[in-house]
Formats: structure tokens, C-alpha cells, sequence
């Protein structure tokens, strides 16, 4: 057989794919076909509904309110500049740090450019260019900074800058009390897609060192700090996330003194963090209890204090076996932020129910919805995708 | 014997797990730089009187005097004799998070307050010491048994012990490894550490440990150098549990 070797016929890897795992058997061929049958019927309406007789006008047309809400249109620079100051930190970190930061940021750099293509004003057009170029621009940066000695002050310097960083945000969005460029703007007229996110961001950044502490607290040693831990939770997780959001929204005042006056949009990030905290705190518990007896041994063995053993020892194997749990919660906050409807104000769901409304978009519903739903769709699923991403990033060298 | 000084003094002590008795008043004493080995059947108490000389299980009744300090409630006491202390584990209870290198510097940097580049130097001699200093950026999980319980030998040297305890450290390798970890042991031994080695490796026992205690329900049954307890153990059980361990 020696010098007979068949010449192996270069096939496309796709093509072989296709024909390995679709096509291997005559039944197999049927059953592929049959899915793909089973498949049109099932969506071809669906698609031609969508490519061919929806009327999509209604979401160009909304655009701004679907994004901003109610916010004034002469303002909108400060939304801008807000979204350039993230992207510039967001680069910076990219560069210095890699790995999942940088994914993320090619994943939004890319689109903004695919954005920039859609035929927005030109305006918009060039200003997503500008923050996908500003992106590169300061991934670039952030990598020659890792490179040079100034890395370690670099770090932290954007650490403090990121603190800082909500602190700037609102003041650009929500405005500083007497200064003529960033005169206030409610959060009333906060709307749309940029108060899911406010929102959701809040929440998510408020809830995990508290639902760390809920943890710690409910398997302290400290009967005090345990019993009002498991309260909490219990309490917390005993309610609908409605009735809290109405309890911080309505009822909230009728115990503050008189002339207290805490911004709507605070209750709700309030009503959101203490929520999720509760159910951050049980996931993380979940983890706590699954570290090995010998690993906190081992920890004492050679001298380290509880505190210590809980911060290096503890926690990073704790919450990285959790972070499944903790982003499926997370998602959900960010879907569930569309309830602050009755804290009256509106999100990216509620300001399209009310354009939906308007007489002029009245027979709209499907298009409206389906946007949205697919707008939230894009999100999570950028959301589960970086947590699996995180899952191996920190699964190094466990087998 | 020519050792002098007691390092670990412990007066009838006893420990309860519920209704089970597991220590029946222990009296003994380690002076400094012996090896000794600790053997008897499983269940025995032998890993648990080990365990209480760090406080890793508390002892209900009778005193342990380690380096001078008396074993109280006081955490305060309990850290400090554990800075003096090593402890190796049978299942090796590494830090699986964490590379061998960050396993070994992390106390040594957060306990002892070394520097960090201090602590990286001492922990890649105590990496050649035990003869792996190329698994020093690998983590637990890319490395073999031996090489685990190496690292972990290691980690416990960072602090710089005066004492060494060994709970069963061959008890969970294959048998190629365990001659790796005992050569380990064996040079530390030369090295004149106070160690206390649970173990069922007689041939070490008999070639490393200046006395071997026999531990059988909860009490010292006998304790003698090896010569003596290998060629005439005085008690009816020592012998039937020499007879059972040697005859494989």
C-alpha cells in the first residue's frame, strides 16, 4: 500500500462540517432536512413579517426618547461627553489590564462603527466614529503605559479615576446646582435606554458588596450580625421586587421628616440594590459553604487571621464558583428594571409603552415591542457571554 | 538522650468529638530538634493530638505548653504559636487559586510582613530546596501529588517554624511519590527541625525518628527510640499492630 496513498481532496472546512454532523446518514439527511422545514415554518412568517411588512418607522422617528427619554435636546452634549469619559476610562483599562476588558472593548468599538454606518445624522454618525477611534485610541495608550515603568502609578491612578467615576457621570448628566454649562436636569426627564443602564449599573455595582457582606454576615460567628443578616434575606426575598420599588417610591416619604426629599430615581436604585443583594447574598452563601474544611486549615496553619483567610483565601474561590449564579441574577436586574414604572419613571420599556400611546403610532405595538425585546436581548446575552469569559479567565490552572 | 531543652510540653490531655473520646490524657514532651514519629491504627487519636498541638482541634482538658506559650482561648496566644509551627496535610490543602509561588509567599508577605520581592526569594530557595523550583508559576492543579506536597512543605518552611508537624503526609500518593516527599523529610530531619511525623512509613521511622510514640484508643501505649519498639515492643498491641503493618 506504500506509495498508493490517496491524495486527501482539499474539502472547505465548512463544507465538511456540514457534511459531518448534517448529512453523515441517509437519516440524518432527513432529520436535517425536516428541522430546516420545521424551522421555516415556524419563523418564515416571523421573518417575512419582519424584513417585509413591519412599518419600522416608528423607532427611527422615536429614537431619541427610546435612548435618552425626556432629556433636553439642547443638552444632549452632556449624554455625549458622559459616554466619551466611560469609553476613554473603559480604553485606558483595556490597554493596562487586557483580557476581558479588552474583549469588551473591541465588542463596543465595533459597534459604534456598525452604528456610525446606520443612517443616523451626520452629526451622530461622526460622533459614534469619534468614540470608536477614541476606544483604539486609548487601548493604544493604556498598552504602552503597560509597557513602560510608569505602569503601577498608571493603575492606580485609573483605579481612583474609576471611582471617581460615577461622581462625573451624574454631575455631566444630572448637572450641578448654579453653574451655567451644566445647568440641573431632573431625573424625571431621565429616560430610555440611559436609565436601564444607570440603573442596572447602580444596581449591580451597589449589590455585590453588600450581598458579600449579607454572606459573610449570615455565617458569622456573631449571633447579633447573623440574626440580622438571615433577616434581611429572608425579609428581602420574601417580597416582590414591585412592592419594593412602590415602598421606596411612595411609601418612603410618609416616614422621612417633612422637607427630606430623596430623588425618584435614588429610591428605585435603592429598592433595586437591596434587592438584589438579598439574592447575591444567598448565591455567595452557596459558594462560602462549598470551600473545603482543610482549605481554611491550611489558611490557619500558617498564621492567617480570619480576615485574612476570608479575603484571599475565602472569597476568590467562593465567588468564582458562583459567578453563573450571580450573572443570571444580574440579568435579571437589568431586565427587571423595566418595573420602575411605578416609581413613575420611565425606562427604555415604559417610554416605548408610551409612545405607543400616541395616536400617531397607535397600530405599532409589534415593532415597538420587538425592538425593545431585542435591544434588552443584545445586552444579556453580552452580559452571559463576558461571564463565561470571566469563568475561564479565572478557572486558570484548575483542572 | 542529648536534646535538652522541651519545645512542646502536654499534660494529660483529653479531647472529646460529642460522647467519643478521642485523646485519653496525653502526656508527653518534644525537645528541640527530635523527630518523632507517631503511629498506631487508624482512629487511633494520632491525628488529632497533632492537630491540637495548633489549636487546629481544641483539647477540653490538661495543658499544652508550645515554645513556652500555654494554649488557652486566647487568640492571641493561639496566632502566635502558629507563626512557630508548620503544619503538612495528608490531602496537601493547597490554595488551588493560587500559583505554588503565590502559595508560598502569601503568609510570609501578610503574616510576617516581608516584602514582596523578599518573600519571592525565600519562597524560590525553599522551591529548590524541595527540588521543584521550575513548578513555581504552575498551579495545583498542573502539578503531580508529590509536587503538591512539596509546595506545601515549602509553604509551611516560609514562616520559618521551629517545629514541623506531618499529618499522614505520604497517605494520599501513589507509591512512586511518596519516596520524593520522604527524602524531603528526611533532609529536613538532618537539618535539625523539631518535627512530628503521623505516619505508617516505617522504614522512615525506623532510619529518621529519635523516639516513635504508638497511639491506640486515645492513649500512649508505648513510646521508645526505634531500635527498642521495632525489636522488642513491650506491649501484646504494639506487636500485633507491628506484625499486621510489616507483614505486606
Amino acid at each position: 500500500m506504500i506509495g498508493q496513498k490517496r491524495v486527501a481532496v482539499e474539502v472547505p472546512p465548512t463544507l465538511r462540517w456540514l457534511k459531518e454532523n448534517l448529512f453523515s446518514t441517509w437519516y440524518n439527511t432527513l432529520l436535517t432536512l425536516l428541522c430546516l422545514w420545521g424551522l421555516y415554518a415556524a419563523l418564515g412568517s416571523l421573518l417575512t413579517w419582519i424584513f417585509a411588512k413591519a412599518d419600522w418607522s416608528v423607532i427611527p422617528a422615536n429614537l431619541k426618547l427610546l435612548l435618552v427619554g425626556t432629556y433636553p435636546a439642547e443638552m444632549l452634549w452632556r449624554i455625549w461627553m458622559a459616554l466619551y469619559l466611560v469609553v476613554c476610562f473603559l480604553g485606558m483599562s483595556a490597554g493596562l489590564w487586557g483580557s476581558l476588558l479588552r474583549d469588551t472593548v473591541v465588542v463596543l468599538s465595533s459597534a459604534f462603527l456598525f452604528l456610525a454606518l446606520l443612517p443616523f445624522g451626520v452629526n451622530e454618525r461622526l460622533l459614534l466614529s469619534g468614540l470608536a477611534l477614541l476606544s483604539w485610541g486609548m487601548m493604544g495608550s493604556g498598552w504602552l503605559l503597560r509597557r513602560s515603568s510608569l505602569r503601577r502609578w498608571g493603575a492606580r491612578i485609573l483605579l481612583g479615576l474609576w471611582v471617581l467615576s460615577p461622581v462625573l457621570v451624574v454631575a455631566l448628566i444630572g448637572g450641578v446646582p448654579g453653574n451655567a454649562w451644566l445647568a440641573p436636569v431632573s431625573t424625571a426627564q431621565w429616560g430610555g435606554l440611559m436609565l436601564t443602564f444607570m440603573l442596572a449599573i447602580v444596581g449591580i455595582f451597589a449589590s455585590f458588596p453588600l450581598g458579600i457582606l449579607l454572606a459573610l454576615g449570615r455565617r458569622s460567628e456573631l449571633p447579633v450580625v447573623r440574626w440580622l443578616s438571615i433577616l434581611y434575606i429572608e425579609i428581602i426575598r420574601g417580597v416582590p421586587l414591585v412592592t419594593l420599588i412602590f415602598m421606596a417610591s411612595v411609601m418612603l416619604p410618609l416616614f422621612l421628616p417633612g422637607d427630606t426629599r430623596v430623588d425618584q430615581a435614588v429610591r428605585a436604585m435603592t429598592a433595586f440594590t437591596l434587592f438584589t443583594a438579598a439574592y447575591i447574598a444567598e448565591n455567595v452563601r452557596g459558594g462560602l459553604q462549598n470551600i473545603p474544611r482543610g482549605q481554611y486549615e491550611a489558611a490557619q496553619a500558617v498564621g492567617l487571621s480570619s480576615f485574612l483567610t476570608t479575603v484571599f483565601i475565602v472569597l476568590p474561590q467562593a465567588l468564582r464558583a458562583v459567578i453563573p449564579a450571580n450573572v443570571g441574577q444580574f440579568i435579571s436586574l437589568f431586565k427587571d428594571t423595566s418595573l420602575v414604572f411605578v416609581a413613575a419613571l420611565l425606562d427604555l420599556f415604559n417610554i416605548g409603552r408610551s409612545i405607543l400611546a400616541n395616536p400617531n403610532w397607535l397600530a405599532h405595538d409589534s415593532e415597538m415591542l420587538l425592538f425593545i425585546a431585542f435591544v434588552y436581548w443584545i445586552f444579556t446575552y453580552f452580559m452571559s457571554h463576558l461571564s463565561q469569559r470571566l469563568e475561564r479567565t479565572l478557572g486558570v490552572g484548575e483542572r | 538522650m542529648l536534646k535538652d531543652e522541651a519545645i512542646i510540653i502536654c499534660r494529660d490531655v483529653h479531647k472529646w468529638f460529642g460522647n467519643f473520646q478521642a485523646l485519653r490524657g496525653i502526656t508527653t514532651s518534644v525537645s528541640k530538634g527530635e523527630v518523632v514519629v507517631i503511629c498506631g491504627p487508624s482512629g487511633s487519636g494520632k491525628s488529632t493530638f497533632i492537630r491540637t498541638i495548633n489549636r487546629l482541634e481544641e483539647h477540653q482538658r490538661g495543658q499544652i505548653i508550645v515554645d513556652g506559650i500555654e494554649l488557652t482561648h486566647d487568640l492571641k496566644n493561639i496566632e502566635a504559636i502558629r507563626r512557630e509551627i508548620g503544619m503538612v496535610f495528608q490531602s496537601f490543602n493547597l490554595f488551588p487559586h493560587l500559583t505554588a509561588l503565590q502559595n508560598i509567599t502569601l503568609a510570609p508577605i501578610w503574616v510576617r510582613k516581608l516584602k514582596r520581592s523578599e518573600a519571592e526569594d525565600l519562597a524560590m530557595q525553599l522551591l529548590k530546596r524541595v527540588g521543584i523550583p521550575e513548578q513555581a508559576h504552575k498551579y495545583p492543579g498542573q502539578l503531580s501529588g508529590g509536587q503538591q506536597q512539596r509546595v506545601a512543605i515549602a509553604r509551611a518552611l516560609a514562616m520559618q517554624p521551629k517545629i514541623m508537624l506531618f499529618d499522614e503526609p505520604t497517605s494520599a500518593l501513589d507509591p512512586e511519590m511518596i519516596k520524593e516527599v520522604l527524602d524531603v523529610m528526611r533532609e529536613l530531619a538532618r537539618s535539625g527541625m523539631t518535627m512530628i511525623v503521623v505516619t505508617h512509613e516505617m522504614g522512615f521511622a525506623r532510619e529518621v525518628a529519635d523516639r516513635i510514640i504508638f497511639f491506640d484508643q486515645g492513649q500512649i501505649v508505648e513510646e521508645n527510640s526505634p531500635n527498642e519498639f521495632f525489636k522488642n515492643p513491650k506491649h501484646e498491641r504494639t506487636k500485633l499492630f507491628l506484625s499486621q503493618i510489616l507483614q505486606h
